[in-house]
């Protein structure tokens, strides 16, 4: 396998963006990627698109080829292929824009993740939490957030993890999204204010949980050899693993670990040399608090059921040992769907580079999880310069 | 959602699953495959008995456009005495609600579609007496 560097990154505003369609919102993340790679565009040789329901959201299938078509690809006719995997949908874009180029089948491939939910008005939460078993859980009104809270009701019970601990999560998004101009909710927030918003699905709350949102990113993939035609300064992916559980939770032996993120973080640990200890900095898939904590624990930052430990501690916030999500999360810079899991890897790439402004933290080694729907899938990307 | 409910509705109202004979495994959602023996799988229907335990709930307060004349309502897992777990609604006030419950399956509406007025059925559970 080849060695694969990331050359380019680019991302829409993520937020309620009424005013522009599903194209605008890919065109201007994809232009973005492009003048960051210094790529003309005919040089491109596919194209991977991560989207979990255009068909539900927009009522538009067949993106992929919308998406080639728009960004000026389709005179050069190469093959462009949507993904999905529900929210991880845009993680597994970049898997597999990774290892079209890893293999040797490719040189320079994009990937991107789009979601345009907005325009489904008051759908959209239950064409998300459609990303569950909906014979068996959806049926029956579990959505996506009740099936959370039922996690989160045992981890508080088993691990005693509170409510307090999950506010602070979202407390420290809220901060860190502060610094990003792409970020939907750039305010900070009290840990009162997220205890006393209405409940979703208890003990979640309103503030407990990411808005879905419109947005897009994209990432320019190259071979080692073409990158080093492109920049100086490369940034790697050292490592991408993908790993599925049970859709349902209630199939799952163990309800408060997710095990394809046990699975799928030791195998690219494995395959990047490192180990939990030597990540510096981390994108993680806060779709709700919950899921920032259990991730914790699941990626082996520390021990199973101490993750509260962490955001107690001060160990992932901005300055601390391992700051996680800089950018502010899914909470607070907004969860695009399935554009997050690129958005994840493009901010991952800015801060690998330098580049992240205000938001800056010391790094050599970053990972990204990115999870779809309660845990069903998992894909785990390793960075490195 | 008319048609996969409709293919489902022996095992929704009557709460039957499956039995794998190879390994001893009980199912429900009923699987017509043992994850565990998979190609060894020997599959046959079990009813069960429809007592179990609430191993977690939450008070479902953001619902699904269709269910919103429902809310709150209480969606749970539940540990069936057969060993599989559940996620179901409990038809009980939310106040009566607590883990490690005693709960017993019953027949209950589900909700109805807005636009051609079908009403949905299927298995609820209530607190179960103990005897
Ligand atoms: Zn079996």
């Amino acid at each position: 396998m080849r060695k694969v560097a990331v050359i380019g990154v680019g991302q829409s505003r993520f937020g309620e963006l009424w005013d522009r369609s599903f194209r605008d919102i890919m065109l201007e993340a994809g232009v973005e990627a492009l003048e960051d790679a210094g790529l003309e565009g005919k040089e491109i040789d596919a194209l991977f698109v991560g989207n979990m329901s255009a068909g539900r959201y927009i009522a538009q299938e067949h993106v992929a080829t919308l998406i080639a078509d728009y960004a000026g690809l389709a005179e050069l006719n190469i093959p462009s292929v949507r993904v999905e995997a529900a929210d991880a949908s845009g993680g597994l874009a970049v898997r597999m824009a990774h290892l079209a180029v890893a293999s040797g089948m490719h040189d320079i491939v994009i990937a991107a993740g789009v979601e345009k939910v907005t325009d489904a008005g008051e759908l959209s939460m239950e064409i998300m939490s459609s990303s569950a078993d909906m014979e068996w859980e959806g049926f029956v009104g579990a959505t996506l957030s009740a099936i959370y809270a039922m996690m989160t009701k045992l981890h508080m019970k088993e691990f005693g993890t509170t409510e307090e601990d999950l506010a602070m999560v979202s407390v420290k998004n809220h901060r860190n999204a502060v610094n990003n101009p792409k970020a939907q909710f750039k305010s900070e927030i009290s840990v009162d204010a997220v205890l006393n918003s209405p409940y979703v699905a208890e003990p979640l709350k309103l503030l407990d949980c990411a808005p879905i949102s419109d947005g897009a990113a994209c990432v320019v993939l190259a071979s080692e050899e073409v990158a080093k035609q492109y920049t100086d300064t490369p940034v790697y992916i050292k490592s991408s693993a993908q790993a599925s559980d049970y859709l349902a939770l209630h199939s799952r032996k163990d309800l408060t670990t997710m095990q394809s993120v046990v699975t799928a973080s030791r195998q690219a640990y494995k395959q990047a040399g490192v180990e939990a200890r030597d990540i510096d900095v981390a994108e993680l898939h806060d779709s709700f608090t919950i899921a920032e904590i259990m991730a914790y624990e699941d990626l082996g930052f520390i021990e199973k059921g101490k993750g509260a430990e962490l955001i107690r501690e001060g160990i992932v916030e901005m300055g601390g040992e391992i700051p996680v999500n800089p950018s502010g999360g899914l909470k607070a810079c907004g969860h695009a769907v399935g554009a997050t899991g690129v958005r994840q890897v493009a901010e991952l790439v800015l801060q690998l580079r330098g580049g992240a402004g205000k938001r800056q933290v010391e790094c050599e080694t970053a990972l990204a999880l990115n999870i779809g729907g309660t845990g069903g899938t998992a894909v785990v990307t390793i960075l490195g310069r | 959602m008319l048609p996969r409910f409709w293919r489902k509705i022996r095992y929704r109202y009557d709460l039957i699953g499956t039995r794998c004979n190879t390994c001893g495994r009980n199912y429900y959602p009923p699987r017509n495959f043992c994850p565990v023996c998979r190609r060894r799988s020997s599959i046959e229907e079990v009813q069960l008995s429809g007592y179990g335990t609430v191993l977690s709930y939450s008070i479902v307060h953001d619902t699904p456009v269709g269910l919103k004349m429902e809310k709150p309502y209480v969606v749970a897992l539940i540990q069936l005495d057969e060993g599989p777990i559940i996620t179901s609604q409990l038809a009980c006030e939310p106040e009566e609600v607590h883990d490690g419950m005693r709960v017993k399956a019953v027949f209950r509406k589900y909700g109805e579609d807005g636009e051609d007025g079908i009403i949905y059925y299927g298995t609820k559970f209530i607190p179960a007496e103990e005897a």
